[in-house]
């Protein structure tokens, strides 16, 4: 599936986005975040607060506890400021 | 009254817009609206600190969670037309940032719907603002306020 990042989640990864073969035990949003923040320091820094991290599944905003399923599309990023 | 999409108009650019031709054209050739109510907000200086925000936004999904808000407030206050329009790239301060504009056969219904709009919008829509300092450096991210997920609480059912 695609993963893509926002703001400074994406400056502290170092990518937009990506495409990742998720291991089957990762089944929510918030296990995503866990796995993804063993994946290297830059993931450990960008997702160190997990409780502040927004998530979308196929661009619809999601809660921690969602199930992945076969979503297309992951996106993480903080809490928006536009407007 | 108007129902569902064909009241609505959502875009999401780089390129500046003219306020005042968005305002005009949710009533033109028409007679059944009463009044439009707009809100346009700008990029401000932070008393001379910064040079410029910089808005990165979600292709795809910014466009999609402002036209969900923009239906709810159709169905909600009976709008006869809601027109949004969010800019992103660097914005220099006086800029425009967002204009959003309801159309209603009378006035409270028009204000509510675009206070409506505007308080989903800080807190739904994907956005993010950098500043771009005056003396040249680059500087944070805003940070989200807990007062903008709160203003949205003022319209539960």
């Amino acid at each position: 599936m695609k993963l893509v990042y926002f703001a400074w989640i994406r400056e502290r990864i170092g990518t937009s986005s990506e495409e990742i073969e998720l291991p089957p035990e990762v089944e929510t949003i918030g296990e995503l975040i866990a796995y993804l923040a063993g994946r290297g320091e830059n993931y450990a820094e960008a997702l160190k607060v997990p409780e502040i991290i927004r998530a979308a599944i196929n661009q619809e905003h999601v809660e921690h506890a969602e199930k992945i399923g076969d979503a297309r599309e992951i996106a993480l990023f903080p809490p928006v400021t536009g407007g | 009254m108007a129902s569902g999409a064909s009241a609505i108009a959502v875009r999401i650019q780089a390129d500046d817009f003219d306020a005042g031709a968005e305002l005009a054209l949710l009533s033109a050739g028409r007679g059944d609206v009463g009044g439009v109510a707009s809100f346009l907000g700008l990029c401000r200086d932070e008393a001379g600190r910064l040079a410029a925000l910089e808005l990165e936004h979600y292709p795809g999904m910014a466009e999609r969670a402002i036209t969900q808000i923009a239906e709810k407030a159709v169905r909600r206050f009976s709008l006869l037309g809601l027109r949004v329009v969010h800019r992103y790239g660097r914005i220099a301060p006086g800029g425009n940032i967002v204009l959003v504009a309801a159309a209603a056969a009378h006035r409270r219904a028009a204000f509510d719907g675009a206070a409506y709009v505007m308080d989903f919008l800080k807190s739904e829509a994907p956005f993010w603002k950098k500043e771009h300092l005056a003396d040249g450096s680059s500087g944070d991210w805003v940070a989200a306020k807990d007062s903008d997920d709160a203003a949205k609480d003022r319209w539960a059912d």
